[in-house]
């Protein structure tokens, strides 16, 4: 399939009181047209500095884009200005933001705050844009949208108004949208109606999509493919099934170990002990050696390189050196593993569809 | 809504009793008597003045006569330029008061709201240390010493304004820039820091993310947002401008109501003191009060809870 | 290393150091080291704390510089205007001693007769310049006379750094004196401010229910009421003076802090850190002082902070329409109040003490600025 995105090596710092912090440190990933890439990783990770750089979002002048080349449709974004980005933003990529309560203008009627972007980039009339605006909130699904676009923010509940952002970033259907952790902020029973509403979205105007997330559990749902993130860099890539059924990354074990299931009743959750690297001065060696079980001496002194696992798998382990020492998951890794490729995908956000 | 309004009147119309009532017993208590600079009357002149003006009643007597003449409005009559009602004095005196402060409020506010954006937008550059500075200066340095500062350059040394006294539109320049400065400063510190919060905010990359232009963003989704909490602080301005009047028409030497007061004051004229006391409270409270209607309706948040309640 | 070539005994198993893993990794502060660090990186800050110390230190040993008292009136060298030893060559500084000022008339000598009459007489000690030669008839004619005021009273030994008022009182030690009174005034009505204000407010939010609501209208009149109209009145009625001045400030000035307070504890008190000492059965007065006070204390400090300099405010404000100290007591405010009286002919009397109460204000207010940046958690990057 034609790539859409291509990012290469991608190096984000930001300057701040105690010196540089490497958010990003080298990032390379790509979005095929019309799937979905879910970034994994814990906060601090760099998936949300990462995914921002691609809309140049970044708090000018802290954060600095170090390296790197971000190519939408072959074009390199990183060399526009930012004329040419504002003709980008909102028409070909669109991103839907965290926190539903903070993310609209409190002082704004929310149908104005869709038809703004579609007035801008579409050139279109007021009520043209106002049709539009309430077709793509029926869309959304929130009943009676002719009276709401009319209401303002704090008139919403936090799903609904979460349903609104989606409807903004949808206005001039997007080839590519970056949804940055669309449900953490979200009542769990809320997070599958949002899942599902963008999983139906998506398959309908077919557009790709970024989905970062600190929870596997909503990866499994949504993703053709997953890049798991660790101190700024991706560990592991690979085809959801993949990640699932056979992941090989260390820290992807300790994700997986650590994630709440249904069917697995009879094992612990296991715990990656230890916190993250400080970005100010990143370890000479792998990161996650400090926190792995399963570090070697080569961890200490040199980074590992991305090692082929298949065509779309890739990590950057020492354990899949030749040399290495052959290393086994923990056995209740094993068994979720095992289990998942049974039953197909885990099932965690599924108690939400229920109700 | 009309239920928070009449609960606000009230305590409106409390305070001023309270107010009235305290300037009353206070001024009771002061030290010289009305009549001191009059030295060379007769006992009999003396005692004739103070039954004509009350003044030999009990207390409580004085009191219920002084609230009841307030009901309707009525502040009294002056000691110094007798048979003036204080009524009368205000009227003549409350032009340029209120012109100046008029004046005063509605540029300085403005300026202050241009200044402010100009530094957050530019937030540590130039512009925003330039503001800033001026911010400081305008907070901190008194209006007197701002009004002498001007008075000295403008009027005395280059002779571009008139130095004092009261005309045309030209007198009131150089004290209208003394007592603005205060606004000007709290309204460019306020905008600025409100500015950038709100354009750090998580709505303004929505709305960056929308690709719109950077104009919109700031005028359209920032300043809005930041110019409500700022509707606060025009409590305080006022209050300032009511401080500022007083010592600017003095150092101007304009014949408006803080001249006035300060006049007053130095000879002991009560009801004078009284009138422009109470006067003063209920601007101020008035102000106060429309400051939360007016907030409650620019504000959609606050607008439709208020609509629910009533 | 070549990436393709790696030894063999690097892919043994890393021995694990005793808990490396749970090691933090950036260095721990405690709050008050963030914001003592924040304050002391803030340059605008510590720079206006040592302007304050400076200052300070000179109204207490500014008066003790010379041999003359605040209060030494000679009326034979009133108006003097500033002359300084080391200083008196360089003209434009204006510490030569001479008054200068510029005259007009019909003629030269018109104006120039103004100038001597001016000067009290003293032809021989007055330079005249003439700036404009007028039209023959019409006039216009221009001068700039400077009196030699020193050499004309024969005291060119003598040096009254800042010259003196119209009472010939020395400048310099009215200057430091009345800072010294304002600051005084200032720094105490702040303090019981702050005593009286979080008392009131502290107690009623910790208390809370029906004495918090019978406080919290008793504030909501006197909130009303405008401070101005206060200050003025107390003022009026008590005998002007130090004291009385600062009853005055206080007697609503405590109640922006008590609102503070108030809001600060009713926001910590329902916080889980204050509930669960509650639930651990801590006595009240201990959750007060360890729980809560440490808490608000930073937004007290920024709170005094703001106070002084509108206190400073208030005393010039005061003095300045006549309601202030009594003579021969100085404070800035009266420094100015006389300054304004002889602006047009000796603005050496306004200008000192209105720069010394600026600089005071300016320094005081970043100062606080600085202040609430080092107790904001956004600040410590």
């Amino acid at each position: 399939m034609e790539k859409l995105l291509e990012v290469k090596d991608l190096k984000v710092s930001f300057n701040t009181f105690n010196g540089e912090v490497q958010a990003v440190r080298g990032v390379t990933f790509d979005v095929l047209k019309g799937e979905t890439l879910a970034i994994v990783g814990e906060s601090g990770s760099g998936k949300s500095v990462a995914t921002k750089s691609i809309m140049k979002l970044l708090p000018f002048p802290q954060a600095v884009i170090k390296n790197g080349e971000i190519l939408f449709e072959n074009e390199d974004l990183l060399k526009k200005n930012e004329k040419e980005m504002r003709r980008v933003r909102g028409k070909d990529i669109s991103m839907i933001f965290q926190d539903p309560m903070t993310s609209l203008n409190p002082t704004m009627k929310i149908g104005n705050q869709i038809m703004e972007g579609i007035i801008e980039h579409q050139g279109v009339s007021k009520s043209e844009a106002m049709k539009k605006a309430i077709e793509l909130l029926e869309l959304v699904g929130i009943p009676n949208a002719k009276e709401r676009v009319h209401q303002y923010p704090h008139q919403f509940s936090g799903g609904m108004r979460q349903r609104v952002v989606i409807a903004i970033a949808l206005g001039c259907n997007p080839k590519l949208l970056i949804a940055d952790e669309p449900t953490t902020a979200l009542d769990v029973t809320i997070q599958a109606q949002i899942l599902e509403l963008m999983k139906t979205i998506q398959k309908k105007t077919d557009s790709s999509c970024i989905f970062i997330t600190h929870d596997l559990g909503v990866v499994a749902n949504v993703a053709d493919r997953v890049a798991v993130m660790y101190a700024g860099k991706i560990v592991e890539i690979g085809l959801t099934e993949e990640i699932f059924y056979n992941a090989k990354h260390p820290y992807t074990w300790g994700l997986l170990g650590s994630m709440p299931t249904l069917d697995a009743q009879e094992e612990e959750l296991t715990t990656i002990p230890g916190t993250p690297p400080d970005l100010r001065n990143p370890p000479k060696g792998d990161a996650f050696a400090p926190r792995n079980a399963y570090a070697l001496k080569i961890d200490a002194e040199m980074e590992p390189p991305m090692f082929k696992v298949s065509d779309t798998h890739y990590a950057a382990t020492w354990l899949l050196h030749e040399n290495a020492p052959k290393v086994d998951p923990p056995p209740a890794v094993q068994e979720r593993m095992k289990g998942f490729a049974l039953s197909g995908a885990p099932e965690i956000a599924k108690e939400g569809e229920q109700s | 809504m009309v239920r928070y309004i009449l609960k606000r009147m009230m305590y409106m119309a409390l305070t001023l009793f309270l107010i009235a009532s305290v300037t009353f017993f206070l001024m009771k208590m002061l030290p010289g008597s009305p009549l001191k600079d009059t030295d060379d009357l007769t006992k009999a002149q003396e005692e004739m003045l103070l039954e004509r003006y009350g003044l030999n009643d009990p207390i409580s007597v004085q009191y219920a006569k002084y609230i009841g003449a307030l009901v309707q409005g009525d502040l009294g009559t002056s000691f110094h330029f007798s048979n003036t009602p204080v009524t009368k004095i205000i009227k003549d005196r409350i032009g340029p008061s209120m012109q100046l402060g008029a004046q005063a409020l509605v540029l300085g506010t403005i300026l202050g709201i241009g200044l402010g954006l100009i530094a957050a937008v530019f937030h540590n550059g130039v512009w925003d240390y330039t503001s800033t500075t001026l911010a400081v200066l305008g907070i901190s340095i008194p209006s007197f010493v701002f009004a002498g500062l001007l008075q000295w350059i403008f009027a005395v040394n280059l002779g571009w304004f008139p130095v004092a006294l009261w005309g045309g539109f030209e007198y009131s320049i150089l004290p209208t820039i003394a007592l603005m400065i205060f606004p000007l400063a709290t309204a460019a510190r306020f905008t600025r820091t409100e500015m950038i919060e709100v354009l750090g905010s998580d709505f303004i990359l929505t709305a960056r993310a929308k690709g719109i232009s950077e104009y919109a963003i700031v005028l359209k989704h920032g300043l809005r947002n930041a110019l409500i909490p700022l509707i606060t602080v025009i409590g305080p301005m006022a209050a300032s401008l009511m401080t500022g009047t007083l010592v600017i028409e003095q150092i101007f030497a304009i014949p408006g109501l803080g001249e006035q007061f300060v006049m007053s004051v130095m000879v002991n004229d009560y009801p004078t003191i009284m009138g422009t006391t109470l006067l003063l409270a209920f601007l101020f409270i008035v102000i106060i009060l429309v400051i939360d209607l007016l907030y409650g309706l620019i504000d959609p948040r606050i607008r439709v809870d208020g609509g629910k309640s009533s | 290393m070549d990436k393709n070539n790696l030894p063999q005994e690097l892919f043994e198993p890393l021995e694990v150091e005793e808990n490396t893993s749970e090691k933090i990794s950036a260095p721990s502060r405690t709050f008050g080291q963030d914001a003592r660090r924040t304050l002391f990186k803030n340059k605008t800050a510590m720079a206006s704390l040592f302007v304050l110390i400076f200052i300070i230190l000179l109204s207490l040993i500014g008066p003790k510089m010379n041999e003359y008292g605040y209060d030494d009136q000679d009326l034979s060298r009133a108006k003097m205007p500033p002359h300084v030893k080391a200083l008196e060559g360089i003209s434009w500084l204006g510490f030569d001693g001479t008054l200068s000022e510029k005259f007009e008339g019909k003629s030269v000598e018109d104006a120039t007769r103004k100038a001597v009459m001016r000067f009290d007489n003293q032809e021989d000690f007055i330079d005249i310049q003439v700036l404009n030669e007028g039209v023959e008839g019409v006039g216009q004619a221009k001068v700039k006379a400077t009196y030699r005021v020193y050499e004309a009273k024969d005291m060119q030994d003598t040096y009254f750094w800042l010259g003196t008022d119209n009472l010939g009182r020395d400048q310099w030690t009215r200057l430091w004196e009345g800072t010294q009174i304002s600051l005084l005034i200032a720094v105490v009505a702040a303090l019981i401010d702050l005593v009286i204000g979080v008392a009131y407010g502290g107690i009623s939010a910790y208390y809370g229910g029906r004495l918090d609501n019978v406080m919290q209208r008793i504030i909501e009149i006197l909130v009303g009421i405008p401070n101005l109209v206060i200050i003025l009145l107390m003022v009026v009625i008590l005998k002007p003076g130090i004291l009385s001045i600062i009853i005055a400030l206080t007697i609503t000035g405590w109640i922006g802090m008590a609102r503070l307070v108030r809001g600060e504890v009713l926001k910590l008190k329902g916080q889980e850190f204050v509930l669960a000492a509650r639930t651990l059965g801590t006595a009240n007065w201990k959750i007060i002082l360890r729980h809560l006070m440490p808490n608000i204390s930073g937004i007290i400090i920024i709170n005094t902070m703001f106070t002084i300099p509108s206190a400073i405010f208030f005393e010039a404000f005061l003095s300045f329409i006549g309601l202030g100290l009594a003579p021969p007591a100085a404070s800035l405010g009266t420094l100015i109040n006389s300054g304004f009286d002889a602006l047009r002919s000796y603005p050496y009397l306004l200008l000192y003490p209105a720069i010394i109460i600026s600089v005071i204000m300016i320094a005081f207010n970043l100062l606080a600025d600085g202040l609430r940046d080092a107790f904001d958690p956004k600040m410590h990057k």
